[in-house]
Order: structure tokens, then C-alpha cells, then sequence
């Protein structure tokens, strides 16, 4: 058949991306305002709403927050999600089929509700401080993309090369370090960015278990906005762009874009 | 490590075991708790949902989510079609600057993406000032806090998601299908209806579950674009928990949305599978 495509279907296309785009390019014009309100396009050009993130410091310590969290939530949450998605890629007999299913359920259940249930029970009933609650409310969160990408990772990996090295006399453990983990590197640190940009980015969760002196930088971005409406928010946040922009170019190194559309 | 060595069984669920606790001890235990609440009405176990579907206020709020994750769907699914089907022809290099423009988005956060549109909805707002600029309007409009500012933020949300996922469905249908089709005397527009779009439903149906489910759930968009005049689940959640302190209706609003969004998913999975022509 081979039909070119319909002009009037590409020109919609093209429409479809500017109005991706274009939000975030006005964000990125606003942020460089010489202006205290927001305007767009930019009236003189700025950079003094990029210093100001860093004079306020609620921000600052937002974003110290922010990223500890990140790196800290990913990391627990890969110490128990690897193990995970090794056991269910190796030992496909021995487990029931529908624990890859558990994994997944902290994307099933509305997150808004985990974040409420997670603040009554850990942060209030079981009293367990802010940033721990916090951490393990996020190792939760992004446990599914350790599981799952890793897992993906896993489910090529042939391990009949593990087992001629056990079967030689290696120790499993240091067989599990030193055969299976080079060869699965690729999805594990696909499944950290993933999980530690979800974890960035999450508000549902936070905002339950946020409390007096600890935040994160999404949640101070919501306190923020409803006091002022100047452009440090947009500087802010085309900072957070940069992050995602970092984000994409390792997901791309390691297991390609085109993994995102499967 | 001596035991393990003698039982894969035994190993594979050492290993399983502290995924499973978390899951455990901070999902499925707190989630139970919250649902439990719900039925502990002195009055008898249904009377929170009773005094919840008899509250014209509290109905409001869980027609105007469902109304505002439905239309959200609907144009997300247009939209994003229409966009993968193009995107999924285009050839090389071009694609792979698309799906990047795609990518980006998605995983810039929600609050990010909402703001965008509060800069461009607003009373000072930038659509405003070029609307009063080329003389359409001559008051400003308030565009912000209504039903319409909440989708417009919504579909920008959820359009990404629903062309990679669409894109990847329809890279999947072979060109050999659609030739043969027109080579047995199929006009383009027959072709499309009765070859691509029974093999593209399956991940329309996925597509679409992944958007209503984040609509009706969400929380930060509506907070920021809807606010109090157009309380939603989410939003609704939120005040009675943390502004009201009624932890028994925050709970109820909890097993409201937790029923719809997984009555969704298991049906939605299930009609997919009864018509995926391929797994037929």
C-alpha cells in the first residue's frame, strides 16, 4: 500500500508536539525575566532568579532533601528489588506466578491513597520520624521499576552461564556479583534513573509524610506557589528540566529510548 | 549459607522475602488499615458510604473526577492516535527526535508540567495577553479554576504516555498486513478499520486505563488549576485528611477510588484480552 501519510494528519502531529513543547519553553522564557512577575515572552534578560533559588533557603534545603531522598529511596529499594527480580527470572518453578504481580501493586494502588495510608499507620501509628517514613515511603514507590526493569534485564540473561560457574566451585554469591550483575548493568542503571526521577518528582506520596522542617523540592514548589508567583518557581523548575534531560541521555546510553515504547 | 545450597525453594523465597515484607508491612497492612476504617461505623458497617452517596456535595466531587477522567481519556486517546499513527511512519532519525519530544515531558514532574499551564492560564496569564493583544477579547478571562483548566492540564499530562504506548503497538502491525489487505481490494479506509485498529486495540485499551486511572487519581494538577471550586478525589482526599482531620471520610474517599481504579483495570485487562486478534 505504502500511502504517505495525510498532509493534514502531519500538520495535526506537528500541532500535537508544539503543544508539548511549547508550555516548557514558555517556562524556560518566564525564568529568564527581568521582571518580578511572570511574563512571556521575557522582558530584558536574567539570571538572578537562578541565584535566588539558591538564596532562599527553604529551597536549598528542599533540594538537598529532594535528591538524598532520591538517591536513598532508589538505592533501598534496589537492594530489595534486585534479589527480587532475580529470584522470579531464575527460580520460575519454585515461585507463584502472581508475585511479580505484588511488586507492581504500589502502581496499581492510587498513590494518593498510599501516601494517607502510609502517614496514618508508619508515620502516625507505628511514630517512625519524618525522613525515615519518608525513605521508605519512596523505596516503595519506585520498587516496580527496579523489579521491573531489572527484570527485563534478567529475563535475557542465559543463566546456564552461571551455573558452569557454580558447578566449577564458585560461591553463589560471588557468582551472582561477579557473572550475573556485569551482564544485567545495562537494566539496572535504567531502573535506577527511572526510579530515582520518579522518586524526584513525586508529590502524592510526599505530601502526607512531609512534616514540620523536613520537605521536598516538589512539595516547597506547591507551598511556594501559593505565596508568590514570581520567576524563581520557573527557574526552579527549568532546573528540574536539566535533571531530566541527564535522566534521559543515561536511559538512552543504556537501554535506548525506544524501551520507553514498549 | 550451608542450607540454601541444598533448595532452590528455599532460596528463591530468601531472596523474595524482603520485597515481599515491604510490600507487605507498608502497602497492603496500611491500605487494609485505611479501607478497614471505613466499615467501623458505630450506626452499622455501610454508613459512611451511605452518608457519602447521600451527600449531594460529596457526589459532586465524585462525578465532576470521573466526568473530568473521562473527557481527559477521550481527547487523550484522539490526540495520541492520531500522533503515534504519524510518529510510527516517520522514518530514522526524525522518529527518535519525536519520541524524545515525547519523553521529555513525561518525565518532567507533574508539578512542573501543571505551572506551565497556570503561567499560561492565568487572569495575567499568556494566552490572555494574546488574546487582548490581536483584539479577540477586551477583558481579560478567567480561564483558571474551572473544569476546562483542569483537562486542558490533564491531556497535557497524559498525551505523552498515550503516544509511546500507541507508538509501539503500531510499529508492531506489519506493513505486510496492511498490503495485503489493499492488495485483495481493500480501500485505505477499509484496511484501517478492519486490520489496524481490531491490532491496535489491545493498546488503546492499556493506553487508556494507564489515563483514567492517573486522572481520577491525581492530585497535584487539580490542587493547582481547579483548587477549591473544582475539588476532586484526589484533591477531596487531601482536605479531609489533612485540612478537616476526618479520617473516616478521607478513608471513604481512599475506598472509592481504590475500587473504581482497580474495577477498571481488571475489566479493561480482561476486554483486551478477549479482543486482541493476535492471542485470539
Amino acid at each position: 500500500m505504502n500511502t504517505r501519510t495525510h498532509p493534514l494528519l502531519v500538520a495535526f502531529a506537528v500541532l500535537t508536539f508544539l503543544f508539548l513543547v511549547g508550555p516548557l519553553v514558555i517556562i524556560i522564557g518566564t525564568s529568564l525575566s527581568d521582571t518580578a512577575f511572570l511574563t512571556f515572552p521575557p522582558e530584558g534578560l536574567t539570571l538572578h532568579w537562578y541565584q535566588n533559588i539558591f538564596e532562599i533557603s527553604a529551597f536549598r534545603r528542599t533540594i538537598m532533601t529532594s535528591f538524598a531522598l532520591a538517591v536513598g529511596g532508589t538505592a533501598i529499594s534496589m537492594m530489595i528489588g534486585v534479589p527480587a527480580a532475580y529470584a522470579l527470572a531464575r527460580y520460575r518453578v519454585e515461585l507463584p506466578k502472581f508475585l511479580g504481580n505484588v511488586y507492581v501493586l504500589p502502581i496499581l494502588i492510587p498513590e494518593i491513597v498510599l501516601g494517607f495510608s502510609l502517614m496514618k499507620s508508619v508515620a502516625i501509628g507505628a511514630g517512625l520520624p519524618i525522613m525515615t517514613s519518608l525513605l521508605l515511603g519512596h523505596a516503595l514507590l519506585v520498587l516496580p521499576y527496579c523489579v521491573r526493569v531489572v527484570g527485563a534485564s534478567l529475563n535475557a540473561f542465559d543463566f546456564s552461564i552461571e551455573d558452569a560457574a557454580v558447578s566449577l566451585g564458585c560461591p553463589r554469591w560471588k557468582a551472582f556479583f561477579t557473572i550475573v550483575l556485569p551482564n544485567v548493568k545495562a537494566g539496572i542503571i535504567a531502573g535506577f534513573i527511572l526510579a530515582f526521577i520518579t522518586s524526584l518528582n513525586d508529590v502524592s506520596v510526599s505530601i502526607f509524610l512531609t512534616g514540620p522542617g523536613v520537605s521536598t523540592l516538589p512539595i516547597q514548589l506547591l507551598a511556594h506557589m501559593e505565596q508568590f508567583f514570581d520567576p524563581t518557581i520557573a527557574s526552579v523548575s527549568v532546573l528540574l528540566m536539566f535533571v531530566t534531560v541527564g535522566v534521559m541521555a543515561i536511559v538512552e546510553r543504556t537501554l535506548g529510548l525506544t524501551f520507553l515504547t514498549k | 549459607m550451608v542450607p540454601f545450597r541444598s533448595s532452590p525453594r528455599l532460596r528463591a523465597w530468601a531472596l523474595s522475602a524482603p520485597a515481599i515484607l515491604l510490600v507487605t508491612c507498608f502497602l497492603l497492612l496500611p491500605v487494609f488499615s485505611t479501607l478497614a476504617t471505613t466499615f467501623g461505623d458505630p450506626e452499622g458497617p455501610f454508613a459512611t458510604y451511605a452518608a457519602y452517596f447521600d451527600s449531594r456535595l460529596r457526589m459532586r466531587v465524585l462525578w465532576r473526577t470521573m466526568e473530568v477522567a473521562v473527557i481527559t481519556t477521550v481527547i487523550s486517546v484522539i490526540i495520541g492516535f492520531l500522533t503515534a499513527w504519524v510518529v510510527a511512519k516517520t522514518p530514522g532519525r526524525l522518529k527518535s527526535l519525536l519520541i524524545i519530544a515525547a519523553v521529555f515531558p513525561l518525565l518532567t514532574g507533574v508539578v512542573v508540567r501543571s505551572f506551565a499551564w497556570l503561567i499560561i492560564l492565568g487572569k495575567n496569564g499568556i494566552l490572555n495577553d494574546f488574546l487582548l493583544w490581536i483584539g479577540v477579547i477586551t477583558e481579560p478571562l478567567s480561564m483558571l479554576y474551572t473544569e476546562g483548566s483542569v483537562i486542558v492540564a490533564m491531556v497535557y499530562l497524559f498525551v505523552p504516555l498515550m503516544i509511546l504506548t500507541l507508538v509501539g503497538v503500531l510499529e508492531g502491525i506489519p506493513q505486510d498486513m496492511t498490503d495485503a489487505a489493499a492488495s485483495l481490494g481493500a480501500k485505505p479506509a477499509a484496511a484501517f478499520r478492519e486490520v489496524v485498529l481490531p491490532m491496535a486495540v489491545p493498546g488503546l485499551i492499556v493506553g487508556s486505563v494507564l489515563v483514567f486511572t492517573g486522572s481520577f487519581t491525581s492530585y497535584a494538577t487539580p490542587q493547582l488549576l481547579g483548587g477549591e471550586r473544582q475539588m476532586m478525589m484526589g484533591t477531596f482526599l487531601y482536605q479531609n485528611a489533612m485540612v478537616r482531620f476526618d479520617w473516616v471520610a478521607a478513608s471513604t474517599v481512599a475506598a472509592i477510588m481504590v475500587v473504581v481504579t482497580l474495577t477498571t483495570v481488571l475489566l479493561m485487562s480482561r476486554v483486551a484480552r478477549k479482543l486482541n486478534p493476535v492471542a485470539g
